[in-house]
């Protein structure tokens, strides 16, 4: 019964527009973007075209790790049920599914916003909101740049800023739950 | 986890993953085209120039310029390091490269368009006050040890 009324939340819990919306919202965006670099290439060709040579130094950089969190999409629609991500890191996961949340953000490489569509996807079959906020907040924790912050700031530093930011990330994931 | 994977249940993953990244890609790009063009206008020594050296003011305005900052961690690692040896204080310091990674104003339409306009106002602002009372806790800690 529990069960149910959790799945039922889910639903009425996705972002309020529908597909169609969504799609247009995204071809809105785009175009606002375009209508800004013809505006940008009329008064500053220089900034246009360092600008889009940096679009492309990103994008090439960025592309594999696209092709890899849209393969852990195809996958997550290929595998995971509602009953699974309920269990593992959803609102039967307890502190199973802080432990996932706060090492998945910790181990995830890439930009932020690569990993909207999987949580998406994820909020869709049952993810707990809290668990979302806190893995995009462990993703503050870099394993392997953590040298460099010790290079910068010091071991003490490095580790105090961790800790802190581990713990206030379940913070924010159990006020999240809370006001959702 | 399901056991058995049938011919149906590849493609019908196939054909929702294909549609996801029709959908997914003009707010990929559209983010991509801000931040290169954000990147390029805002110079690594405007950071330098914005500090007042007063503790409490200059956290929170690491905290806002580190929201609306965008590009790789260790940026804002490297700015940061330079912000110190400028004299500027370890509270603002701090403040600016949590905020750097955790708040994303530039990257916040696509947080609303897939997680919801509520979560993504709620998790920025909540992550803005963190990084301001982390970098506060963090002086009086490394005070302390």
């Amino acid at each position: 019964m529990r069960n149910a009324e959790n799945l039922t939340n889910v639903k009425s819990d996705k972002p309020e527009t529908g597909v169609k919306g969504r799609k247009t919202a995204g071809l809105i965006l785009l175009s606002i973007t375009l209508f800004i670099y013809i505006i940008v290439f009329a008064f500053n060709r220089f900034l246009f075209f360092s600008s889009f040579q940096y679009f492309i130094h990103i994008f090439w950089r960025l592309f594999y790790i696209i092709l890899i969190v849209f393969l852990f999409i195809f996958l997550t629609n290929l595998f995971l049920k509602p009953k699974f991500v309920a269990k593992y890191i959803g609102s039967e996961s307890g502190i199973k599914g802080w432990i996932i949340a706060i090492v998945s953000g910790i181990i995830s490489m890439g930009s932020i916003y690569l990993w909207y569509p999987l949580l998406r996807e994820l909020r869709g079959k049952g993810m707990r909101k809290g668990l979302i906020a806190t893995f995009l907040y462990n993703r503050a924790v870099k394993v392997i740049l953590l040298p460099l912050m010790v290079y910068y700031f010091g071991w003490l530093f490095t580790l105090c800023l961790t800790l802190y930011t581990i713990v206030f990330s379940f913070f924010l994931g159990v006020i999240m739950d809370k006001i959702s | 986890m399901e056991k058995f994977i049938t011919k149906r249940s590849v493609w019908e993953a196939g054909r929702k993953t294909f549609r996801s990244f029709l959908e997914i890609l003009p707010i990929f790009l559209s983010i991509l085209l801000l931040i290169s063009l954000y990147v390029t206008v805002i110079p690594k020594s405007f950071y330098s120039k914005i500090f007042t050296k007063n503790p409490i003011i200059d956290s929170i305005l690491g905290a806002v310029f580190g929201s609306i900052s965008t590009g790789n961690p260790v940026t804002s690692y490297i700015i940061g390091g330079e912000l110190l040896k400028a004299g500027i204080s370890l509270i603002a310091v701090i403040a600016f490269i949590l905020s750097w990674v955790t708040v994303g104003i530039i990257q916040l339409p696509a947080e609303c368009y897939f997680l919801g306009k509520r979560f993504g106002i709620v998790r920025n602002i909540l992550s803005f006050v963190f990084a301001v009372a982390i970098s506060i806790l963090m002086v009086l800690t490394l005070k302390l040890l």
